[in-house]
């Protein structure tokens, strides 16, 4: 896997040319593979790849994301998921299977502005995403923080194998929940720790694309600590 | 066809036009990336005495919904010139200029923009002309291009624009305001530079077939130069000075 080669790229722009596989945002047009984005190009193995540095969030089926409530109607809640399409969480999903429009209303459970943890169940081009907080760790998150950063950096705020989102967890002390649509929640009971894993958030968003960024972030936390 | 007779000498015996540029040298370029907070892409181009800013919102929910189609998304543009973007205050209602260029606009992108990726969305182009001189359409094109990009909307290819015409019998690159008025032929190009496609080409005054062929061919080398100049723009706001 060391023999990845990355370059900076924009819409249009020729990646390789020859018998690659074409992944996620580029298109195949005769043997070139052209970047659809602007991000950082991967040739790996035999396929190619360009990760985004900018965009809306697109939902993909079992992601765990963060939602705000937008609205509602007599049977489902409406999301906010910085996504082209809204989330819809059917009441069903919250009051049980007992739920009846005529008796039970919905923002009793969760009002307009409230923050839901939640995981896309059903997703496909013809309809809007289906959202369910039926499972463990999901449903209405009651205290935290929002940060908001763009989907595209979520893996490099979390790093390989949870590396980034450890260190900024164990210098700070602060409970931070990650939702794969850039949504952010940070949790600490120290007003200071909050702060800086804040700081630390925002910072990971605004660099992303820097080699060496835990390093960066390690002396960040450091410091301040001092 | 003769040349006008006007006060103004649009190409001397030197080769050089009235504002002081060569046959085959555009204005000067200037753009800039992500200037808008509230937009999710925007851009700000300065071309020669043109200056445009460009916002994009989107893909997002279509209003009025009967819009929307369900197979794709769909692409909508606004080109609009401030009141004292001319000399003279323009009104600032919608003129027929104006709407016919918005839709030349739309379907200069609509080649470039994966739509297909987003059914039931659209996509939401505004384009402001805050000065205007003579090829704004281009310009416009131009910035609403790298509005798009720095959206992060997938796009087959950036798209830049740039007119080629016909004055004093030459055929010259990015015709300005004077010589467009005095000018024999003014034809702006809209071009995939990496894709090699030309997504907008109009006609404004009368070419010979040779003529023609010289004016496309010269538009699109201006193209060329435009999206160096787009590229920079992008490459600055998103990777700044760090090495490749």
């Amino acid at each position: 896997m060391d023999d990845i080669k990355r370059k900076y790229v924009i819409p249009g722009d020729v990646i390789t040319t020859g018998p690659y596989r074409a992944e996620e945002n580029v298109n195949l047009v005769g043997d070139k593979i052209i970047a659809t984005t602007v991000g950082i190009s991967e040739i790996y193995d035999s396929g190619v790849r360009v990760i985004p540095l900018t965009g809306m969030y697109l939902p993909r089926i079992d992601d765990f994301i963060i939602g705000i409530v937008k609205s509602h109607t007599s049977l489902s809640w409406e999301l906010d998921m910085r996504s082209c399409y809204p989330g819809i969480l059917p009441a069903q999903d919250v009051f049980g299977r007992d739920f009846n429009p005529k008796v039970d209303e919905l923002t009793s459970r969760l009002k307009k502005g409230d923050l839901v943890a939640a995981r896309i169940a059903n997703f496909d081009r013809s309809r809007d995403p289906l959202i369910t907080i039926g499972d463990r760790d999901l449903g209405k998150i009651e205290e935290g923080e929002l940060v908001k950063i763009s989907p595209s950096k979520v893996p490099r705020l979390i790093g390989k194998r949870g590396s980034m989102i450890q260190t900024i967890e164990s210098a700070t002390k602060a409970l931070i929940t990650i939702g794969q649509n850039g949504y952010i929640v940070v949790s600490c009971e120290e007003p200071e720790g909050l702060l800086k894993a804040l700081d630390a958030i925002r910072m990971i968003d605004e660099q992303a694309h820097v080699p060496n960024l835990t390093e960066k972030i390690q002396e960040m936390l450091g410091s301040n600590s001092e | 066809m003769g040349v006008k007779k006007t006060d103004i000498v649009l190409l001397d015996d030197k080769g050089i036009r009235c504002d002081g540029r060569k046959i085959d040298e555009p204005r000067n370029i200037m753009i800039k990336a992500g200037v808008l907070k509230n937009a999710n892409g925007s851009a700000y181009i300065e071309f020669g005495e043109n200056k445009i800013l460009a916002g994009v919102f989107g893909p997002r929910d279509v209003h009025p919904k009967h819009l929307a189609n369900t197979d794709r998304g769909i692409l909508r543009c606004r080109y609009h010139m401030q009141p004292f973007s001319v000399s003279e205050r323009k009104n600032p209602a919608p003129s027929r200029r104006e709407i016919e260029i918005s839709k030349v606009i739309k379907e200069a992108l609509e080649p470039a923009v994966m739509l297909e990726n987003f059914p039931r969305t659209v996509v939401d182009v505004f384009i402001e002309i805050l000065q205007a001189d003579g090829g704004s359409r281009c310009a416009a094109l131009d910035a609403a291009a790298v509005a798009l990009a720095d959206a992060g909307i997938p796009m087959r290819d950036m798209v830049s624009a740039c007119a080629a015409g016909k004055v004093a019998d030459t055929i010259v690159l990015d015709i300005n305001n004077e010589e467009d008025q005095e000018g024999q032929a003014d034809m702006p190009v809209a071009y995939m530079p990496n894709l090699e496609k030309v997504t907008l080409l109009q006609l404004d005054g009368v070419l010979t077939p040779a003529e023609y062929k010289k004016c496309v061919e010269t538009a699109i080398n201006g193209c060329k130069i435009v999206y160096e100049v787009q590229k920079k723009a992008l490459k600055d706001k998103f990777f700044g000075d760090s090495p490749q």
